[in-house]
C-alpha cells in the first residue's frame, strides 16, 4: 500500500480563529476515510484543504496523485447540457476516463444526455457530479457530502461507485450526515472537532 | 496535457457564450448605439464627427468591455467551476490568461471588426483608419486585463459592478489617452508612433504582471 495522500497537523485559520483542532490523515491505496462532526465543525474546510483549494495555517499537506473534489457546488454549467459537460470535464481535466454516455448510463441518467443542466432535479445534479468523477479518473476523491439529496438507489450507487474506485488501488475522503457509507473495505472514522470546544473563550 | 485544458475551458467559454446570445451582442449594440445616437446629439457636421470619430469608437469598446466584466469570473465562483482550478494539476495563471483571452474575443474582436465601418459612418479620415484599427487591435486586450483584475478583486464583494467601474477607470484613462491621441495625431498628419509605442508599452507591462495578479486575487477570493 501506497500513501497518496498524506497530512500532518493540518488545520485552517480564518481571520486567525483556528476552525478545527490540527488533525493527521493518511490516504492510501484503497483505503476510504469518513469525516464526521456535527454542523459547522469544518468538514467542508477539511475536504477544501485537503484538495488545495484552501491552504492549510499550519501543518503539512502531501498529494501524491491528481485529486478530485466534488463540493456542494458542483461546478456544473446549466445552459449546457449533461454531455457537453461530462465531455468538458473529460478534456478539461486531462486524464480521460469512460465515455460521457457510458458515464450517464453508470449514474442512471440514460436518455438525459441532452438536457440542459439546469432542467435536471437536485439528485439529478448530484448523479451528474458522479458522473464527472468517472470521465475523468482522478486517484484521490475527495467528496462533500456525496449523499445529498440522493435517494436510496442514489445512495447504493455512491456506495458502488466508491467500491470500484478503492479497487482499482484509488482513495477517498468523504464527509456525511445522513448515510454511512456500505463498502467492502470498512472506511475509517474521522471525528472533526470545533477548535472552539478546546479553547473556551 | 495542460495545452488541452486551456483549449478546453477557451471551448466551453465561447460556447456558453454563444448560448447567451443577445448578451454576448452587447458590445456591438452599444458601438452601434453610440454611433448613432451621438451625431444625433451634436450634430451631424461631418468636421465635427470626424474630429471626435476615435473618442467615440474607443468610448464604445470601453463600454463594451465593462460591461461583461461582472460575469467574468462569478457564475464560475457562484457554481463552483473556479475552484475546481485550484486541485493542483491543472495551470491557473494559464486558465486565467484563457478567460481573458476568451473576454477579449467576445468584448474587444467584435469592435475592431465593425471600427472601419463605424469609422466610415463618422467621416474619418481614411488616412487615420490603419492607425485606429491599430491603436484598437493594441488597446483592447489592455481593456480585458485591466478589467479582469478588477473583476477579481471584486469577486468578494456581494454587489461588485460599482465598485468595478470605479476601479477600472483610473487605470484605463492611459489608455484612452494614447489610442485617441495617436488616431487624432495621424489625421493631422503627424506620426502616431509615440501614442502606439507607449500603448504597447502599457500592453507589454499589463500583459506580463496582471495575470499572476489575477490569479492571486481569485485565490483570495475563493477562501
Amino acid at each position: 500500500m501506497t500513501s497518496l495522500l498524506e497530512a500532518r497537523g493540518v488545520s485552517f485559520r480564518r481571520q486567525g480563529e483556528r476552525i478545527f483542532t490540527p488533525l493527521d490523515i493518511t490516504l492510501e491505496t484503497g483505503s476510504a476515510v469518513v469525516v464526521l462532526g456535527p454542523n459547522g465543525c469544518g468538514k467542508t474546510t477539511l475536504l477544501r484543504l485537503l484538495a488545495g483549494i484552501l491552504q492549510a495555517s499550519e501543518g503539512q499537506l502531501a498529494r501524491h496523485a491528481p485529486t478530485a473534489f466534488l463540493g456542494h457546488a458542483s461546478a456544473l454549467k446549466g445552459e449546457l447540457n449533461c454531455r457537453e459537460n461530462l465531455d468538458f470535464l473529460r478534456r478539461f481535466h486531462g486524464c480521460p476516463g469512460i465515455s460521457s454516455s457510458r458515464a450517464l448510463a453508470r449514474t442512471g441518467l440514460t436518455g438525459l444526455g441532452l438536457r440542459p443542466a439546469r432542467t435536471l432535479s437536485a439528485g439529478q445534479k448530484r448523479r451528474l457530479g458522479l458522473a464527472g468523477l468517472l470521465v475523468s479518473p482522478r486517484p484521490i476523491w475527495l467528496l462533500d457530502e456525496p449523499y445529498a439529496s440522493l435517494d436510496d438507489a442514489g445512495g447504493e450507487l455512491v456506495d458502488e461507485l466508491l467500491d470500484n474506485h478503492l479497487a482499482q488501488g484509488g482513495c477517498a475522503a468523504l464527509s456525511t450526515h445522513q448515510r454511512m457509507p456500505v463498502l467492502a473495505t470498512p472506511a475509517q472514522a474521522l471525528r472533526v472537532e470545533p477548535a472552539a470546544a478546546e479553547e473556551p473563550a | 496535457m495542460n495545452l488541452r485544458a486551456l483549449a478546453a475551458l477557451l471551448m466551453r467559454d465561447l460556447r456558453l457564450a454563444v448560448r447567451h446570445g443577445g448578451e454576448s451582442l452587447m458590445p456591438l449594440f452599444f458601438l452601434f448605439a453610440v454611433l448613432i445616437l451621438v451625431p444625433l446629439g451634436v450634430g451631424p457636421g461631418p468636421n465635427l464627427l470626424a474630429a471626435i470619430a476615435p473618442g467615440m469608437i474607443w468610448v464604445a469598446a470601453l463600454l463594451a468591455s465593462l460591461l461583461a466584466l461582472e460575469n467574468l469570473f462569478r457564475p464560475d465562483h457562484e457554481d463552483g467551476s473556479l475552484e475546481q482550478w485550484w486541485l493542483g494539476h491543472l495551470p491557473v495563471t494559464g486558465l486565467v490568461m484563457t478567460r481573458l483571452f476568451s473576454h477579449w474575443l467576445i468584448t474587444g474582436l467584435p469592435v475592431i471588426l465593425f471600427a472601419p465601418l463605424a469609422a466610415q459612418m463618422l467621416y474619418l479620415p481614411n488616412q487615420a483608419l490603419g492607425v485606429l484599427v491599430l491603436s484598437l487591435l493594441i488597446g483592447t486586450p489592455i481593456l480585458s486585463l485591466v478589467g479582469g483584475l478588477a473583476a477579481a478583486l471584486t469577486l468578494g464583494t456581494n454587489r461588485g459592478s460599482v465598485l468595478l467601474s470605479i476601479l477600472v477607470f483610473p487605470l484605463v484613462v492611459p489608455v484612452l489617452i494614447f489610442a485617441t491621441g495617436a488616431v487624432s495625431a495621424v489625421a493631422d498628419g503627424f506620426s502616431p508612433r509615440a501614442h502606439l509605442g507607449l500603448l504597447a508599452a502599457l500592453l507589454v507591462l499589463a500583459l506580463t504582471l496582471v495575470p499572476l495578479a489575477v490569479t492571486a486575487a481569485l485565490r483570495l477570493n475563493i477562501e
